[in-house]
């Protein structure tokens, strides 16, 4: 753990090891990021609820991604892939911009294993009569 | 490559335009600006500088102070050298962006210019706008006329530019007492100021895209408090160089400040200690009070931020009374300044313990007359006399209807 007068001036965090226009060029996955990096770094200590994705309804619009403030969406080979749990904050928006019914990302308490929410996913809603 | 101005040997400037001039010299990459009586002519003298060619670099206008000190962060984060210049109302707007500054070590100089703070609106001076700023982690330097408004503005990018300080730095002046009374300044030429000054060396430039880096990211409760602490300890430790500049400035130029300035205190019994261009008015009255038997001398401090205690409390404690002179508002408590003064003097070793009074004046440029500070140092002797206090600890100077005193 570092000391007070360990750190650079400034509040200043870099994102990577190596040369920084190289690791541009490279996939956020594989890029040489350091442990100071709010890549790398937990910044969802707040976090009370979570969002779990169930792959098994998702339609892949990319609603979720498009509106999660945090990048915290994965998405991979043109798949949602599941939320990035060390970013995500737990806001609940992608919960509330998923049009499928029922919803294929909702909202558990972040002690929940995601194999029971899964278990436990609602059915779906039929639509009220008018 | 921007036009040099022919200077005399000595011109006629105020002291907006002495610090106008030390800008123009330092030749600054972005100055961002929004005009605030009186502080005003510096970007106005500055503008036209721009627009006639003197200066290379940006002058950006924007819609408040706010804007003002936001754009000069981003340009200092940028990795320019960058500086602006306010007062009072405006300098209020900033004070949420001083903090950013200096909790990111951007080296931005600021013109401050010292006015009252409304309400009741009023342009003119008093010190509470520097009050307002004290705790924003930023260097406050304190000069008395334009000569030295001059001097510091040169000196300020040295101090704030320097690899083991790196903390934006204030220069206060008295508003219109300083800023619109013109007087001999001695300037140096063009090339002499920037090789003074230097090159600007910029650390961890947000353009430099090899190493990018996060500027301002969030710290909460596992590592606030260290940057905090480490600012404390880079501005605690500043004076060093600040002293250091001061005396490559003597070597230049002939003209030797230092963190403490002091007027006849070797023998002296009785002193004032203020801030600003009252010091020059005080060392008037210490000379004629001598003239009536009083041992009388003045004070007054360089640098208000990193606060000398160390330094003040040993020039002080052979006294046996002391005026603290604080020209702000108290606002329910002894004067700012009567504080610190205080401190210095508990701190420091084999202290004599001087009575300390602490008078308030000057309040929206209330005149402080040469009859004040002669009642002043008679109030002094009469402490030193005695031995103890003979009046309240904290008076207001000037101020109509019954007598205000407190403590």
């Amino acid at each position: 753990m570092k000391g007070w007068n360990d750190f650079e001036i400034g509040a200043i965090l870099f994102p990577f090891a190596n040369n920084g226009e190289e690791a541009l060029e490279s996939h956020n996955n594989e890029r040489d990021y350091t442990p100071e990096s709010s890549f790398k770094a937990s910044v969802a200590h707040w976090r009370v609820e979570k969002p779990v994705h169930n792959s098994e309804i998702c339609i892949n619009c990319f609603n979720c991604w498009v509106y999660c403030p945090d990048a915290a969406i994965l998405a991979r080979d043109e798949k949602l892939r599941g939320v990035d749990y060390v970013h995500c904050k737990g806001c609940g928006i992608c919960v509330d911009v998923c049009p499928t019914n029922p919803k294929s990302l909702l909202m558990f308490s972040d002690h929940e294993d995601n194999q029971n929410a899964l278990k436990n996913w609602p059915q779906k809603e039929e639509k009220k009569k008018n | 490559m921007a036009s040099a101005v022919e200077l005399q040997e000595i011109e006629v400037w105020d002291g907006n335009m002495a610090a106008s001039h030390a800008l123009r010299q330092a030749q600054i990459d972005v100055v961002a600006a929004y005009p605030i009586t009186p502080s005003t002519p510096i970007v106005q003298n500055y503008g036209s500088f721009v627009s006639n060619g003197y200066v290379d670099g940006e002058f950006v206008m924007v819609e408040s102070e706010h804007a003002a000190m936001s754009a000069c962060v981003g340009a200092a984060a940028a990795g320019g050298r960058v500086a602006t210049a306010t007062s009072s109302q405006g300098f209020a707007l900033m004070v949420e962006v001083l903090y950013q500054a200096s909790g990111m070590r951007l080296p931005i100089v600021l013109n401050l210019v010292n006015r009252a703070l409304a309400s009741p609106l009023n342009i003119h001076g008093d010190h509470s706008d520097m009050y307002l700023g004290r705790d924003a982690g930023w260097i406050n330097l304190c000069t008395c006329n334009p000569q030295e408004a001059y001097d510091f503005n040169l000196m300020a990018f040295r101090i704030a530019e320097d690899m083991e300080v790196r903390i934006p730095t204030i220069v206060n002046q008295d508003g219109f007492l300083s800023s619109h009374t013109a007087q001999n300044v001695r300037p140096l030429s063009d090339e002499v100021a920037y090789k003074f000054i230097g090159d600007y060396q910029s650390k961890n430039s947000l353009l430099d895209f090899n190493k990018p880096a996060t500027y301002g990211a969030q710290a909460e409760e596992d590592w606030h408090f260290e940057h905090k602490a480490q600012l404390h300890s880079a501005l605690m430790h500043s004076s060093r160089v600040i002293e250091k500049v001061f005396g490559e400035f003597a070597k230049l130029t002939g003209r030797k400040y230092n963190l403490i300035e002091t007027y006849d205190i070797e023998d002296a019994e009785v002193a004032v200690f203020a801030l600003g261009t009252t010091v020059e008015s005080a060392r008037v009255a210490a000379k004629n009070a001598r003239k009536r038997g009083i041992k009388a001398g003045v004070a007054t401090i360089r640098s208000f931020r990193p606060f000398p205690y160390a330094e003040l409390g040993n020039a002080l404690k052979n006294l046996k009374a002391i005026a603290i002179m604080d020209k702000s508002l108290p606002a329910g408590a002894m004067g700012a300044l009567f504080n610190e003064v205080g401190t210095s003097l508990y701190q420091v070793k084999d202290s004599k313990h001087p009575i300390l009074s602490n008078y308030i004046y000057g309040l929206g440029e209330r005149d402080l007359t040469q009859v004040d500070l002669e009642n002043i140092f008679k109030e002094l002797q009469e402490n030193a006399q005695a031995g103890k206090l003979t009046h309240p600890t904290q008076q207001f100077i000037g101020l109509r209807g019954p007598k205000l005193s407190f403590c």
